[in-house]
Formats: structure tokens, C-alpha cells, sequence
């Protein structure tokens, strides 16, 4: 079994300035787990500590319950694919495939059979380095196809949230060296747990902007907009607080339970498929998702749609979600 | 053709570099072919007009060249060998390992090339003579290696700075130790560094003559550069036969450098992956 476990693993490269910050982490055997953040958050050197490539600092990292923080990476027994160089380049295609083999002492004929069934499937493989977006959107479907096939423990990092949400089963986001949250794609996406969360993952982002709670609603400065009971309790006494909603969740038609706010279209982006509308709400300014249909000019007053559940409240301070 | 003005200049300045390079090698190989008779008389000539190749049975039987030749071959090749696994080592440590005071080392290590082999001579031979070595291969292979690490090592280190982490890594993940992957991928991947300092701790230590005579002097361990010197008597320059013991002393210098070029460049321009030629080896 190849779970992996983290436990408080920090990362000090000169002992006085901490990378990582005591994470956390609980991967079970078969997942397909992403760590997704923007470049320098630490999700490779987290990585890296997992594969034996970097020191720990502090904490135990454990696999298939077996603590290896002082085992080096041959002796882990995991692979890993790197982000530019993916072959030596002094060594045949064959060597290549056989090095790993060789150096675990595999006997030659075993490693030729073993080649050979694996280069009748992978030759349609190619690097993944500076990949064209229909080439990485191959990529991803292969690499998906490659866990259900194998159902290997994999941990995969990237920055495009993207490939994040489609390829994990679940996402551990980082920033700063810090865990933000780790969930599945659908409660990190629906539920962020951090400010951080909801302003990086959707394209475009979940909306923020500045509110205050009184009365159980929010005032957007002009706008007020009624808030579930739960979270208007939860929001009671503090602030500052920051308002967020995903530009799809808000919508011109209504549905049952909807809570209706009046705003003033400012701005439009066809993109084909739908259009980005930009709205003025108060004195805050949001993106919604339209259909691309909507063709109201700048200035026309509208009445947008959104179901409470939909609406998120954090801690402009903490930025922590208050859910 | 019309040579654009400042090309001129640099064809000419080539011209010069290359004819002051060959031109004494060249008139060693033309003296050797030539009788002393021929050598003497004036005016002088050019080409010889009787070539011959007595000169070069001459060499071989007046001094046991053979074994001279034998002897430096055995001495460049064991240091050459040995300042290359020392100094692939050392210039590791300082491109990869997370060293304190690494510009400090590398410094030292050039500083330590600055001083004249005279001055290293004499505890170079007490040294030797207490360990009861003079008139052995080791007496000059272990001085040859270390006069040659600086050199291999600063030529190394920038071979090895330019290899991308992630190959070692991989290799360190596929089941290398870290020495593994020093030997396995590092030092295969700069092969044109390790043969350009191969070469020069090769050529240095065939030429080195200072060491070789104070350190080797009984003749059966006097090494190339030693023994060309015994074919003159107190009046006698026999200049053809000098001449080609010297050209018997160039021609696998010459061979080694021509054959280990061609694999320099064959190893930059074979069709490395893209991974390679993207970093622009």
C-alpha cells in the first residue's frame, strides 16, 4: 500500500527563514492528488521533499506507513517525471527505459521483455515541457488514462488550476509555503476554505469586494444583499469582511429561493460562448457569467439573481472562509 | 572574393598564430629526414633532397626510445587518469553541493597553480626520497596529478554547472546514489569537458621535464622529454637523430588530440535530445 503521510513537514534552507509551514497531509494509496499553487508557494520543494530530493527540515514524511525522511530516493521506490528533462540525452531510448531496471539489478532478458511491452504502448507519449494548449490538454487525458490503468499513488504539481481541477481526486492548494486548503476539486471550488482558494481557482475568479454585515446583509456599499442566517450569524461583529460570488452564480433569470440585487451593466466581453458582463453593484464593481445572447449596453439597469448558498463571507484579515 | 576590411586583419593575425605554431614542427619533421651532412652544408635546403629514415633507426638504437616512450606514456596516462577522478570529485562538490565558502575553495585551488614547479622541487623530492619512491611511476604520477587538478578542475566545474539538476535527480530517483549519478550521468554528459582537461593533464604531463629528471633519474624510468635530452655528447649535436626522437615524442600527442577532437565534436552535434541542444550544448 502506498499511502503517503505528512506530519508538520517544514522546509528551512538556511534555518532562519521557513519555506514551508508545518503541512499536514493525508494521501491514500491509488489518489491522484495535485498540489496547485502559484509559482513559488512551495509545491515543488514540497514535492521534492516527498521524492527525497530536498531535506526536511522538520516534520516525517511517511510511506506506505514507513517513515523515510532520512531514506534517500532510490530506496522510496517512487518515480517522478520532471518538469523539463524527461530522458538522458547521452543514452538510447532503450537505455533510458532500462536504467532504473538496471540499477535494481533486474536480469537483462526480464528487462528486454519489459521494454518492449512498454514501448508498444508509450511511444505516443511525449514530453511535457513547453507543450502547445491542445498538446497539454492531450497530455492531461493521458495522464488521467496512465492512473486508471495503473492505479498508482500519484501526486502531481502544477499552477494551472485547470489542470488541478481535472486531473485530482484531491487538491491540496498552497501559498506562501502554507496549505490553504486540501479537498476535493468540488469543495475547493464550491466551498473555498480561504480567501486565497476562492481568488485562485475559476477563470475568471470568484469575486471579492469589500462588505460590512449589519442586519443580516451585506452592504456593498449601497447595495445590501441578504445573507443566510448561518453566515450572517458568523459574520456578526466582525469585519472587515470580504464578500465573494462566482461570476456564474450570478444570473439574469431567477429560480425558486433566489435573492434578487439591482445593478448597472459597466462593461461587456463576448467571448463567443458566453460574455462577461461586468456590473456595477453599489459601490463595488462584479463579472458575471452571461449568456451570449446579452447584448444590454453600458448603463442599462438590471436586476442579477443568486442563490444564498452560493454566497461566500471571509475574514479580509484571516482570510479565513466563514462557513 | 573581397575580404571586408578588419577580416583582413584577422586572417592575416591567424596566418601568423598558425605559422609560428607549425612551422618548428614542421622544420623538426623536414631535419629529420634529412642526413647531417645535408643539414650542414649551405646553402640551406628546404626539402630534403635524399630522404631517409636512418635518423629514426639511429634513435631507437642509440637510447632505448621505446622505453622512454613506454615510460611517459604509462606516467601521463595513470596521472591523467587519476587528476580526472580526483578533480570530477572536487568540481562536483563546488557546482552542485550546497558548500560554504565555495568561491573561497575555487580561488585557493587557482591560487595553488600559481606557484613555479622550482620552488615545489626540492620538498617534492624530499618527500619522495622518504617515502622511498624515486625511480618509480608513482614519483611523478602523484606530483603530475596534482599540479593537474586545478586546471581540470576549473574546466570541469563549468562543464558540470551547465547540466541540468533534474537529470541527476532523475537518476537519483531511478536508483543512483549520489555518486552514482555523478558517474552514470554527470561526467557521461560533459564528456567534452572531461576530455578537453583530459587532454591538458595529458599534454602536461608528457611534456614536464624538470620533475622527470630530478625525480626519475636511473634509465630505465626516464620518461620522453628526459631521454631526447641524452642524445648529445659534450660536443656532438646529432640534430637529425634529436629531431626524430622528437617527432617519435609529438606524433601521439598529435594523434591522441586529433582522435579525442573528432569525439568532442561528434559527442556536441549527435543528435542529442532536444532537451540538450535547447540549452545550447
Amino acid at each position: 500500500m502506498a499511502q503517503v503521510e505528512l506530519r508538520g513537514v517544514t522546509k528551512s534552507y538556511d534555518g532562519r527563514n521557513t519555506v514551508i509551514h508545518g503541512i499536514d497531509l493525508d494521501i491514500r494509496h491509488g489518489e491522484f492528488v495535485v498540489f496547485v499553487g502559484p509559482s513559488g508557494c512551495g509545491k515543488s520543494t514540497l514535492l521534492r521533499m516527498i521524492a527525497g530530493l530536498e531535506p526536511i527540515s522538520g516534520g516525517e514524511v511517511r510511506i506506505g506507513g514507513q517513515v523515510v525522511n532520512d531514506l534517500p530516493p532510490r530506496s522510496r521506490d517512487i518515480a517522478m517525471v520532471f518538469q523539463d528533462y524527461a530522458l538522458y540525452p547521452h543514452k538510447s531510448l532503450y537505455d533510458n527505459m532500462a536504467f532504473g531496471l538496471r540499477l535494481r539489478k533486474t536480469p537483462e532478458d526480464a528487462i528486454r521483455e519489459q521494454v518492449m511491452n512498454a514501448a508498444t504502448c508509450s511511444c505516443s507519449t511525449s514530453r511535457c515541457r513547453t507543450l502547445t494548449p491542445q498538446l497539454r490538454n492531450e497530455m492531461r487525458t493521458e495522464i488521467k488514462r496512465l492512473h486508471q490503468r495503473l492505479g498508482a499513488t500519484i501526486i502531481y504539481v502544477t499552477h494551472d488550476q485547470v489542470e488541478a481541477m481535472t486531473l485530482a481526486d484531491r487538491i491540496a492548494v498552497l501559498s506562501a509555503g502554507h496549505k490553504m486548503q486540501y479537498d476535493t476539486p468540488d469543495a475547493i471550488y464550491n466551498r473555498p476554505a480561504a480567501l486565497f482558494v476562492a481568488g485562485f481557482t475559476g477563470a475568471p475568479p470568484m469575486n471579492l469586494v469589500d462588505c460590512t454585515v449589519t442586519d443580516g446583509a451585506a452592504d456593498l456599499g449601497g447595495v445590501r444583499v441578504p445573507l443566510p442566517a448561518d453566515l450572517a450569524a458568523r459574520a456578526a461583529g466582525r469585519s472587515p469582511l470580504k464578500f465573494g460570488v462566482r461570476p456564474e452564480n450570478l444570473r439574469l433569470a431567477s429560480a425558486a429561493g433566489d435573492i434578487a440585487v439591482p445593478a448597472e451593466v459597466s462593461l461587456l466581453e463576448p467571448l463567443g460562448a458566453e460574455t462577461l458582463v461586468t456590473l456595477k453593484l453599489g459601490s463595488t464593481e462584479m463579472v458575471a457569467r452571461c449568456p451570449a445572447s446579452f447584448r444590454h449596453p453600458p448603463g442599462t439597469a438590471v436586476t442579477l439573481h443568486v442563490n444564498p448558498m452560493h454566497l461566500h463571507l471571509f475574514d479580509a484579515a484571516s482570510g479565513a472562509a466563514l462557513h | 572574393m573581397t575580404i571586408p576590411q578588419g577580416k583582413g586583419l584577422i586572417v592575416l593575425a591567424a596566418a601568423i598564430v598558425v605559422v609560428n605554431g607549425f612551422f618548428p614542427a614542421v622544420w623538426i619533421l623536414l631535419t629529420s629526414l634529412k642526413s647531417e651532412a645535408e643539414l650542414v652544408s649551405k646553402p640551406i635546403t628546404w626539402w630534403p633532397h635524399d630522404p631517409t629514415l636512418a635518423n629514426y633507426v639511429q634513435a631507437f638504437t642509440d637510447q632505448p626510445l621505446l622505453r622512454y616512450l613506454g615510460n611517459s606514456f604509462a606516467v601521463a596516462v595513470l596521472s591523467t587518469i587519476l587528476s580526472l577522478f580526483v578533480a570530477s570529485l572536487a568540481a562536483y562538490a563546488i557546482a552542485r553541493l550546497n558548500l560554504r565558502h565555495r568561491r573561497l575553495i575555487l580561488t585557493c585551488i587557482v591560487a595553488s597553480s600559481m606557484f613555479p614547479l622550482v620552488t615545489l622541487l626540492v620538498p617534492i623530492f624530499q618527500t619522495m626520497r622518504a617515502l622511498n619512491l624515486l625511480n618509480t611511476y608513482t614519483a611523478l604520477v602523484l606530483p603530475y596529478t596534482v599540479l593537474n587538478l586545478p586546471v581540470c578542475t576549473l574546466v570541469l566545474v563549468s562543464f558540470f554547472q551547465s547540466i541540468p539538476k533534474d537529470l541527476e535527480n532523475a537518476a537519483m530517483i531511478d536508483g543512483c546514489t549520489r555518486l552514482g549519478a555523478l558517474w552514470r550521468v554527470v561526467v557521461p554528459l560533459a564528456a567534452p569537458g572531461v576530455f578537453t582537461a583530459g587532454i591538458l593533464a595529458f599534454v602536461n604531463a608528457w611534456d614536464e621535464f624538470l620533475l622527470a629528471l630530478s625525480l626519475n633519474a636511473s634509465a630505465s624510468m626516464r620518461t620522453l622529454p628526459v631521454g631526447i635530452t641524452l642524445y648529445q655528447g659534450e660536443f656532438t649535436f646529432p640534430w637529425p637523430i634529436i629531431s626524430a626522437a622528437l617527432v617519435v615524442a609529438i606524433v601521439p600527442v598529435a594523434v591522441l588530440i586529433a582522435v579525442f577532437q573528432e569525439r568532442v565534436v561528434g559527442g556536441l552535434t549527435q543528435g542529442g535530445p532536444e532537451g540538450l541542444t535547447a540549452r545550447g550544448a
